[in-house]
């Protein structure tokens, strides 16, 4: 009992390293390179198994002292680990010029595999240990994992990540601890009151500077802090972000993306919010008096105030409160702002809730904590105009780093629900950073034209107009065709403040690139191209990837096309930096580098072993583990996708959602042993049914869930969890049986094949977390469940034979 | 070419002989660095860093009606010491053709890009021009000797303080460097013929506008440090009307050719 327990700790260390390295990465670094240092991590997983499967019989006899090693080392090296990593002068923006970066990223790569690799070495050991009860330990694993993830998040509430980071360490000391009062004698029981006291003062006593979180210092927080008088006056934590508000008297903020070069106003004075150390919202100082607002009326986001008189807004994004503000001097009736982070609310309302004038309390304003399409699904109202507001920073923009993000927002179907929402005559617009060549501003274009299409408007195009400063566009997308009138008000609008019309219905070309004159006018022929009917055409010919996101296929701000990419390369000039998108590449980079290790960490063990000594069915065994690592995780990953965009909120559904498989599956897997012991003499195998099982409840749901929760949107949140962990049990619990049940009898009958296995499966879960996402990316969710169910089947021929028995040397057959 | 000198004639109506002039002061200060070389070790990289900008150029231009980079440009930026202003452990790669960091979050750019600047700046040694962000004074030292009077903005104390100190001890007595805020500009040393402006504040500061002369030309540097995305090019014209081109760093047409 208790080395299930030391596993089901261990695995909750593991999961909740994982899921706070994302965030540590996130602040010091970037959110594209977590994902790529973390993956290449997790191969930890697959080295245990190599490296146990040459050690095995050492180890297993000393069981309980290489648990509580490993377990104690898992400890010690979360911190050692991080505190090492924090020295490596890594600079992600670098990467192009400097070659030694490439270096210094495999650093970082390998320092994150240490604790992983002790850790899965737990988990294997004791499967080696307990061949009767693999199930059961499988169940421990998959139980302890899915709490973890349950109690980083809940953790990152109360808690700093790098006070999380500790307690992750202490967490794995007491697990070495627990593991030797397994053994009941004196000197064992001194280690574990050793190891008890090692467990509370490692994490009490390690430096503050090894943990202290160095963040870059190209980040916008640190280049905010340079600038003589700016301090940092509250950091706010939650799993949704680090919140840093900086003060900065001597030299005032000014934020105020894309204003008009005609604008004579300087912004008010303003606190700097940053989120994660970079993307940048301002608090502006607000004493009731709109004329110090007048700046916000030079800006593209201000163009459908004149086209609407004391409109109702609802805005999609508050942040800082700017567009609640530019909303108010435009004298809007009402104004309706949803954020998602309660922390930024409350840093509004009520910590700078004077300097802000009480802004989110006005009258006539309210202010909704919530993720923008939850809200809208559950609003029972209508308005005249919806806001979506820029909120990411220009140079993550610029650089393509939310390549990776799913993002429901910026859908078709997200724009067909927007849509909906509108009074007849209003407008939806939104703003985005300027990149040349157009790439969001056409993608979101494209997007509005398949969203009113599918809403059977008869003519989209009647209904769009874009608009552009040099830094940011605008489209406009009114409910109803746009009148020569409103085209006078844009026209005018644009000539007095500098911008450029790029699109309204019927606009002739020689309006269009006339005061932020580029080399051609790529807006307004990109726009009228795909309003017209030659789209399908310059879609296929643009050299970016302007498809319409869609709630399958939801990666708005992915624009790589191989074939742009090996162009600019090509290039002789050095602009080609700027045009570079990384997402993709690193995906693939990734890619290759896990498939590379993969294979030297599956074929090290085999090479080194004796040749007589080798299983008949090993490649049969090591397919299985291959398809059924990639099944399990394209099936998860889908299917958090799905329920996410359910529950609305990303960090609480995640956690909820992969708490949920786990567990479930943890269920699955420990009934398994039962379930196939009554199935013995069946002509249908466990692993068969539970397969097909997968297969038909995976199947169903595509087809089931998007009506289903088209039908559920509107219930309260709990309600929705519930209803949510529902539809997961069935799948998750049939999702946790084919592992435990094929390890047995390869435990069985190859025993020694057992951390093979395990590091099989292990280097297979982490290329199946980068391909699905490569996949997502490229095809959609549907094809990737669908490639899953295929691997399933593939996994449940590949055991429709037994495995032989293998063979002792000297034995005779 | 042709259309660069027309244009500039227009602006000013006094290019040739300035220019005779100012090309001549260029190829004897070439001759005085080839002469120095044998004294200074880095006068081989940095000529043939000089000659890669001038490929690249080439393949730029013509760029916002500017057929070819100003040979003063190059001359200037041969005889500009960049290992001067790089941190003393990045000297071996001071004249490598990209940027590199300089502490506090700040860069000094990318030659290429400093060559750009200053040439899309068109320079004249009557000029008055301003720099907000001195970062190591690079972009300073490569202007100065192509202009009457420079006024440089640091809002970083320590860079501020360094490049004041490294730009007097390298003899570049026509630049003066003001720590402070740029955003208000630099009232005493204006109106200017150019400026140059990060665009930290996502806009483009109003009274920078101002004190640009009718004529005029504001260069923004737009993106990342590591990576500008483009430039946009203010122009003031001589009726005080502002209006702006936005310059790609590559030249790169974002259609294929249809099939067929």
């Amino acid at each position: 009992m208790i080395p299930l327990v030391v596993v089901a700790l261990v695995s909750l260390a593991v999961l909740a390293f994982e899921v706070l390295l994302i965030r540590l990465l996130a602040i010091t670094q970037w959110h594209h390179l977590a994902f790529m240092v973390i993956s290449i991590a997790l191969l930890g997983f697959g080295a245990s198994g190599t490296f146990l499967a040459l050690t095995q019989r050492v180890l297993v006899r000393r069981f309980h002292a290489a648990l509580a090693i490993n377990a104690a080392a898992l400890g010690i090296c979360v911190i050692a680990s991080f505190a090492l990593a924090q020295r490596v002068p890594f600079n992600a923006l670098a990467i192009l010029w400097d070659p030694r970066q490439y270096l210094y990223l495999l650093v970082l790569c390998l320092l994150f595999t240490v604790p992983f690799f002790f850790g899965a070495n737990c988990i294997a050991l004791a499967f080696l240990r307990y061949g009767a009860q693999i199930g059961r330990v499988y169940a421990a694993n998959l139980l302890g994992s899915g709490i973890g993830a349950l109690c980083v998040v809940g953790a990152l509430f109360v808690l700093t990540p790098p006070e999380v980071l500790r307690v992750i360490a202490g967490v794995a000391v007491a697990a070495a601890a627990l593991a030797c009062l397994d053994v009941p004698t004196a000197r064992w029981r001194l280690a574990a009151v050793g190891l008890a006291l090692l467990a509370v003062a490692w994490p009490l006593g390690a430096p503050e500077v090894w943990t202290a979180l160095r963040v870059s210092e190209f980040k916008g927080l640190s280049q905010a802090l340079t600038v003589p008088g700016a301090r940092i006056i509250g950091n706010y934590g939650s799993p949704l972000g680090d919140l840093a508000v900086v003060e900065s008297p001597q030299v005032p903020f000014r934020h105020a993306p894309g204003l008009s070069l005609a604008a004579v106003g300087e912004p008010p004075p303003q606190l700097g919010v940053f989120t994660d150390a970079d993307g940048f919202t301002a608090i502006t100082a607000f004493d009731g008096r709109l004329p110090p607002l007048a700046y916000l009326d030079f800006t593209t986001s201000a163009l459908p105030y004149h086209l609407l008189d004391r409109p109702e807004v609802l805005v999609l994004g508050a942040g800082g409160g700017g567009d609640v503000l530019q909303a108010l001097y435009h004298e809007a009736a009402r104004v309706d702002a949803v954020e998602l982070d309660p922390l930024m609310v409350q840093l509004v309302r009520e910590v700078h809730g004077d300097f802000a004038g009480g802004l989110y309390d006005l009258p006539g304003v309210r202010v909704h904590v919530g993720e923008a399409r939850g809200f809208v699904a559950r609003a029972d109202r209508q308005w005249d105009l919806i806001q979506i507001p820029l909120l990411d920073s220009f140079a993550a923009a610029a650089a393509g780093v939310h390549g990776l993000s799913e993002s429901f927002v910026y859908t078709v179907e997200a724009m067909q629900r927007y849509l909906r929402r509108l009074r007849p005559g209003g407008y939806l617009a939104i703003t985005r950073w300027l990149k040349l060549p157009p790439r969001d501003s056409l993608k979101l274009f494209a997007t509005a034209l398949d969203a009113l299409a599918q809403e059977d408007v008869a003519d989209p195009a009647a209904r769009l107009a874009l608009v552009r400063s040099w830094n940011t566009t605008t489209l406009l997308v009114k409910n109803g065709a746009i009148a020569p009138a409103d085209i006078e008000i844009m026209r005018a609008f644009a000539s007095e403040r500098s911008f450029d019309l790029a699109f309204y219905p019927g606009m002739p070309a020689s309006e269009a690139n006339r005061t932020n004159v580029l080399d051609a006018p790529y807006f307004h022929a990109g726009a009228t191209a795909l309003a017209g009917a030659g789209r399908a055409d310059f879609v296929a010919r643009y050299k970016f990837d302007i498809r319409p996101a869609t709630d399958d296929r939801p990666y708005f701000f992915d624009f790589f096309r191989w074939r742009t990419q090996f162009e600019l390369l090509g290039s002789p000039t050095v602009g080609v930096a700027s045009l570079l998108e990384w997402s993709y590449p690193i995906l693939v980079a990734t890619l290759v580098q896990v498939l590379a290790l993969s294979v030297v960490l599956i074929l090290l063990p085999l090479a080194l072993r004796q040749r007589g000594d080798a299983h008949p069915d090993r490649w049969r065994i090591a397919a299985f583990f291959v398809a059924i690592g990639i099944a399990f995780l394209f099936v998860e990953i889908a299917f958090i996708q799905r329920f996410v965009l359910f529950l609305h909120n990303p960090l609480f559904a995640v956690a909820v959602v992969i708490a949920g498989f786990l567990v479930f599956a943890g269920l699955g897997s420990a009934c398994a042993p039962a379930f196939a012991a009554r199935l013995e003499q069946a002509r249908v195998s466990a692993l068969e049914i539970a397969v097909g099982a997968i297969g038909l409840i995976a199947l169903t749901y595509l087809a089931v869930l998007p009506p289903l929760f088209d039908a559920f949107i509107a219930l309260s949140q709990p309600v929705k969890v519930a209803l949510s962990l529902l539809c997961i049990a069935p799948l998750g619990f049939w999702m946790g049986m084919p592992f435990p049940l094929v390890l047995a009898d390869v435990k069985a009958r190859a025993p020694d094949l057992v951390p093979w296995a395990w590091a099989v499966s292990g280097c297979a879960s982490v290329l199946s977390v980068v391909l699905a996402t490569l996949l997502a990316m490229q095809f959609g969710f549907v094809a990737v469940v669908s490639l899953a169910i295929v691997a399933y089947a593939l996994a449940a021929l590949l055991m429709r034979a037994p495995l032989h028995h293998g063979l002792k040397r000297g034995e005779l057959p | 070419m042709f259309r660069g000198i027309q244009r500039r004639r227009h602006r000013r109506g006094r290019g040739g002989l300035l220019r005779a002039v100012v090309a001549v002061v260029a190829l004897i200060l070439a001759g005085a660095a080839a002469a120095s070389a044998a004294e200074d070790p880095f006068a081989e990289r940095r000529a043939a860093l000089t000659r890669s900008i001038e490929r690249l150029a080439a393949a730029v231009y013509p760029v916002a009606g500017r057929a070819a980079m100003m040979p003063q440009v190059l001359a200037a930026l041969e005889e500009t010491p960049r290992h001067e202003f790089v941190p003393p452990k990045l000297v071996s790669l001071a004249y490598a053709n990209r940027p590199l960091p300089i502490g506090f979050g700040q860069t000094i750019s990318q030659p290429f890009i400093v060559a750009f600047m200053t040439d899309l700046r068109e320079p004249e040694p009557v000029d008055i021009v301003l720099e907000v962000g001195t970062g190591s004074g690079y972009q300073a030292a490569v202007l100065a000797p192509l202009v009457r009077r420079l006024c440089t903005i640091e809002i970083v104390e320590p860079l501020g303080r360094s490049a004041t100190a490294r730009l007097a001890r390298l003899g570049y007595d026509n630049v003066e460097v003001r720590i402070g805020d740029g955003y208000n500009g630099w009232e005493a040393c204006g109106p200017f013929d150019s400026i140059v402006v990060t665009a930290a504040a996502g806009h483009v500061p109003p009274p920078l506008v101002r004190q640009l002369k009718p004529g005029g030309r504001m260069i923004i540097p737009v993106g990342g440090s590591f990576a500008p995305q483009q430039l946009v090019l203010v122009e003031k014209r001589a009726d005080g009307q502002v209006s702006t081109r936005q310059l790609m760093l590559v030249r790169f047409v974002p259609l294929r050719r249809s099939g067929r």
